[in-house]
C-alpha cells in the first residue's frame, strides 16, 4: 500500500498494479486448490482419481464408480460451489457495505437482510407449518430483499437521502425490530425456535442444484451491478459535494449499490442462513492488501470471502467427525483469533 | 470580560466560580422532560398489576404518607421490579452513551464490547450443558451470577486485546467485535447441538427479563449503579473534547489516554450491572444514545438523557409488555420492537424537515 502524498512517478504506480494483478491471481490460485481439496474431503474421503471419475463418469456400469458419482454430484458439487458463490457475494458485499455507509463495522447484515430472511423463516413456519429448508428458502430471500428495501426507502426520504449515516442507523433500527419479532415467534411457537437455531449456525450444506442454480442467477446480477459502481464509490468517500462537484449522479449510484448489497446478501443469506462478521473481516484484510481504492478491493474482498468460506467449510467437515461443524460457526471460531490479531498489530486502516 | 459581552455571544454561557458551562435551554427542557416522564412512567408501572393502584395513592406511598397495604404492595412487591428496570435501562443508555462517544461510531454499544456475548454464552452452556461441574455451578452460584462472571471475563478480555499505548477507538470496536463473533458462534453452535426444551430455556434467558426481582439483587445492582455513576460524573466533563480527536483533547488539557480507559472500564461495569439484574437485554445501549441526541438536537450523545431514555424505554416497555399484549413477552424483546422504529421515525422525521 502506498501512502505517499502527492504524485507517484508512474513506474510506482505500475509496480502497485503489477502487485495487486499478482495477489489476485494468487487468490484465483488459492481458491482453485481449495476446491479440489473440498471435492476431495469428507466424511467418505474420495483420492484425486476418485474425483476425477466422479466429475466426469456417466452413473451405470460399475457399483462402486456409482456411489463416487452419486457423493460428487449430490453432495460435495453443489456444496463447494455454493461455498465459492456465497464466500464470493459476502466479501463484495461486506467491501460495499463498508463503503456506502463510510463506517468500519458495518457488516452484510446492517441494512436488515439477516434479520428480515430470520422473520420470514419464523413466520412461514409459524403460519403455514414447513418443516423444509428447501420450501423456506425463498421466503427468506423475499423476507430479506423487503427488509432491505425498507431500509433504503426510509433512508432515502426527504434531503441527505441514504446519507451513509442515515443509511446505517436506519437498518439497524429496522434489523433491531425485526430481530425483536423474530424472538417473540420463536419463543411463543417451539417449532419456529427448532428451525431458527439451525438456520442461525449458517451452513452451505444440505441444498441442491434445483437452490443453488438461481441465487447463483441473482448473485451474478449483483456482482455485475456491484462492478459498474465501484469507480463512483472512490469519489463518493471524498464526500457528497466533491462526488457531485465531479459529475458522480449520488441517488443513481447509491441506489444501484444497495440493490447490488441486497441482491448478493439477500440470495446468501436465503441459502445458507446468515453468516456474520465474514463480509466485514475480509473487507478489513482486502483493505490492508490493496488500499483504499475499492477497484481493487473489492473484487480482492470477493476473493478473500470465497477462499475463507471455502476452507472453513473444509475444516468444519474434519474437525468433529464423523459429525459437521457449520461453515458459519467455524469462520468466527477461526477467522475471528486471527483477525483479531491483525487488528492488535495496527494493520487496518479506518474506512 | 464585561456582562455584555456575554450576553451578545452566540450561545451564551454560564459561569460558577470556576466551571463554565454552554447554556443550551432546549437540550436541559429536554432533560427535564424526559426525567418526568421516567418518573410518571415509573409510578404507572408500580401502580398496574392484579391490586391496581392510582397514580396519587403510588406517589403518596414512594413519599412515604400511604397506607399500609399499598406500602406493602409497593415496597415489598413491586418496588424490585420497577426499580431494576430503572437501574438497567440508566445503567444501558450512560453505558451506550460512553461508548459510541470513545469509538466515534453510532453503531458501537457495549455489545460489542463482548459483554452481552460472554454472558450469554455462559449461560447458555450452563443450561444446555447439563450434569458435571455446570450443574455444579448453577447450584452453588446462581445462574445469573455465573453468566455475569462469564461477561465481565470477555468484556476485561476485550480491553486488555485493545490495550496497547492507550485505547484506540478503532481497534477496540474491531477487536470487541471479533471477540464477540466467537462468542456469538459458541452461543450459536450450543443451542444447535442441544436438546430442544434447553434451547426454549436458555432463548428465555437471552432476551433479559424483569421477571421475579429480589430486593437482594436490586441493592446489590443499584449500589453498584450508583458507585459508577459518581465516577463517571466526575470524568464525564472530559468526554466532549475527545470528540475532536486526540491532539485537540491533549491541546484543551486532557489526559485523554487516561479518561477513554477510565470511561470505558465504566462502560463495561455498567453494561455487566444491567446484565446481572435484568441478563442480556438487546439494543437499548445502540439505540438509547442516538435517540436522546436526536431528542435533544446536541452534536455527541449526551450522558444523562441516554440514560434517562433508555429507563423511560425499558420501564415503558415492561409496562406494555405487562398491560397491553395479549402473550406474555420479555421486556427486551418489546424494548427492541419499541426502540427500533422509534430510532427511524426520528430520523426520517429529520430528514424531511431538512428537505423544506
Amino acid at each position: 500500500m502506498s501512502t505517499t502524498v502527492g504524485i507517484r512517478p508512474a513506474s510506482e504506480a505500475i509496480e502497485a498494479r503489477g502487485r495487486r494483478v499478482v495477489g489476485l491471481g494468487t487468490l484465483m490460485a488459492i481458491l482453485l486448490v481449495a476446491g479440489a481439496v473440498s471435492l476431495a474431503v469428507g466424511t467418505r474421503a474420495l483420492s484425486p482419481v476418485e474425483v476425477w471419475h466422479g466429475l466426469f463418469t456417466v452413473p451405470g456400469s460399475d457399483q462402486r464408480l456409482t456411489e463416487i458419482t452419486l457423493i460428487m454430484q449430490t453432495v460435495r458439487v453443489p456444496r463447494t460451489v455454493l461455498a465459492i458463490v456465497a464466500g464470493l457475494a459476502l466479501g463484495v458485499s461486506g467491501a460495499l457495505i463498508q463503503g456506502y455507509t463510510r463506517n468500519p463495522i458495518a457488516d452484510t447484515g446492517l441494512l436488515g437482510v439477516n434479520s428480515g430472511a430470520s422473520f420470514a423463516v419464523v413466520t412461514v413456519i409459524l403460519l403455514f407449518g414447513l418443516a423444509n429448508p428447501y420450501q423456506y428458502v425463498w421466503f427468506a430471500f423475499l423476507g430479506a430483499a423487503v427488509a432491505g428495501v425498507i431500509v433504503f426507502g426510509l433512508a432515502s426520504l426527504g434531503r441527505g437521502a441514504g446519507s451513509p449515516l442515515t443509511l446505517a442507523l436506519a437498518g439497524q433500527g429496522i434489523a433491531v425490530f425485526l430481530t425483536a419479532m423474530t424472538t417473540a415467534v420463536a419463543l411463543t411457537d417451539q417449532a419456529s425456535l427448532n428451525a431458527l437455531r439451525f438456520w442461525n449456525a449458517g451452513s452451505v450444506a444440505g441444498v441442491g442444484f434445483d437452490v443453488i442454480w438461481p441465487v447463483v442467477t441473482f448473485i451474478v446480477v449483483g456482482l455485475v451491478l456491484a462492478l459498474t459502481t465501484l469507480p463512483t464509490i472512490n469519489l463518493l468517500n471524498l464526500g457528497d459535494d466533491v462526488a457531485r462537484g465531479l459529475g458522480v449522479n449520488i441517488t443513481l449510484s447509491r441506489t444501484v449499490g444497495i440493490v447490488a448489497i441486497t441482491l448478493l446478501a439477500g440470495a446468501t443469506t436465503a441459502a445458507c442462513g446468515p453468516i456474520a462478521f465474514l463480509g466485514l473481516m475480509v473487507a478489513h484484510v482486502a483493505r490492508y492488501l490493496t488500499g483504499p481504492d475499492y477497484r481493487w478491493l473489492v473484487p480482492c474482498a470477493g476473493l478473500l470471502g470465497a477462499v475463507v468460506l471455502l476452507v472453513c467449510d473444509i475444516v468444519g467437515r474434519v474437525v468433529t467427525r464423523p459429525g459437521e461443524l457449520q461453515a458459519g460457526v467455524v469462520v468466527a471460531l477461526v477467522g475471528a483469533p486471527f483477525f483479531a490479531a491483525l487488528v492488535w498489530r495496527g494493520k487496518f486502516k479506518t474506512v | 470580560m464585561n456582562e455584555t459581552a456575554v450576553k451578545r455571544s452566540v450561545t451564551p454561557g454560564l459561569r460558577l466560580g470556576r466551571a463554565s458551562f454552554v447554556w443550551r435551554p432546549w437540550m436541559v427542557f429536554v432533560t427535564l422532560l424526559l426525567a418526568a416522564a421516567t418518573f410518571l412512567v415509573f409510578c404507572l408501572s408500580i401502580g398496574v398489576g392484579d391490586f391496581p393502584l392510582g397514580l396519587p395513592q403510588v406517589i403518596a406511598t414512594l413519599f412515604g404518607q400511604g397506607e399500609r397495604v399499598d406500602e406493602f404492595v409497593i415496597m415489598d412487591l413491586r418496588m424490585p421490579r420497577a426499580l431494576a428496570g430503572l437501574i438497567v435501562g440508566v445503567a444501558l443508555g450512560v453505558s451506550g452513551a460512553i461508548t459510541q462517544s470513545i469509538a466515534r461510531n453510532p453503531l458501537a454499544s457495549p455489545d460489542i464490547l463482548g459483554i452481552t456475548g460472554g454472558a450469554s454464552a455462559v449461560a447458555v452452556f450452563l443450561v444446555t450443558v447439563s450434569g458435571g461441574a455446570a450443574t455444579a455451578i448453577v447450584d452453588s452460584v446462581g445462574l445469573s451470577a455465573a453468566a455475569l462472571a462469564g461477561g465481565l471475563g470477555t468484556g476485561l478480555l476485550v480491553y486488555f486485546l485493545a490495550w496497547r499505548r492507550g485505547i484506540d477507538g478503532l481497534r477496540l470496536i474491531l477487536i470487541g467485535i471479533s471477540v464477540s463473533a466467537v462468542m456469538q458462534a459458541i452461543t450459536i453452535w450450543l443451542l444447535a447441538t442441544a436438546d430442544i426444551r434447553d434451547v426454549a430455556r436458555a432463548q428465555a434467558w437471552l432476551v433479559g427479563s424483569l421477571d421475579n426481582r429480589s430486593w437482594g439483587e436490586v441493592w446489590v445492582a443499584l449500589w453498584c449503579a450508583l458507585a459508577l455513576i459518581a465516577v463517571v460524573s466526575c470524568v464525564a466533563f472530559q468526554l466532549r473534547p475527545l470528540h475532536f480527536g486526540d491532539e485537540v483533547a491533549a491541546g484543551l488539557g486532557v489526559r485523554y489516554s487516561m479518561v477513554r480507559a477510565v470511561l470505558l472500564l465504566c462502560a463495561v461495569l455498567l453494561a455487566g450491572v444491567a446484565v446481572s439484574a435484568a441478563g442480556p437485554v438487546p439494543f437499548v445501549a445502540l439505540v438509547a444514545p442516538q435517540v436522546a441526541l436526536r431528542l435533544s438536537r446536541y452534536p455527541t450523545p449526551p450522558l444523562v438523557a441516554s440514560g434517562l431514555v433508555g429507563a423511560l424505554l425499558l420501564i415503558g416497555a415492561d409496562l406494555v409488555a405487562r398491560t397491553a399484549l395479549p402473550i406474555t413477552l420479555p421486556v427486551g424483546v418489546v424494548t427492541a420492537a419499541i426502540g427500533g422504529p422509534f430510532l427511524v421515525y426520528l430520523l426520517v422525521r429529520a430528514n424531511l424537515r431538512k428537505g423544506r
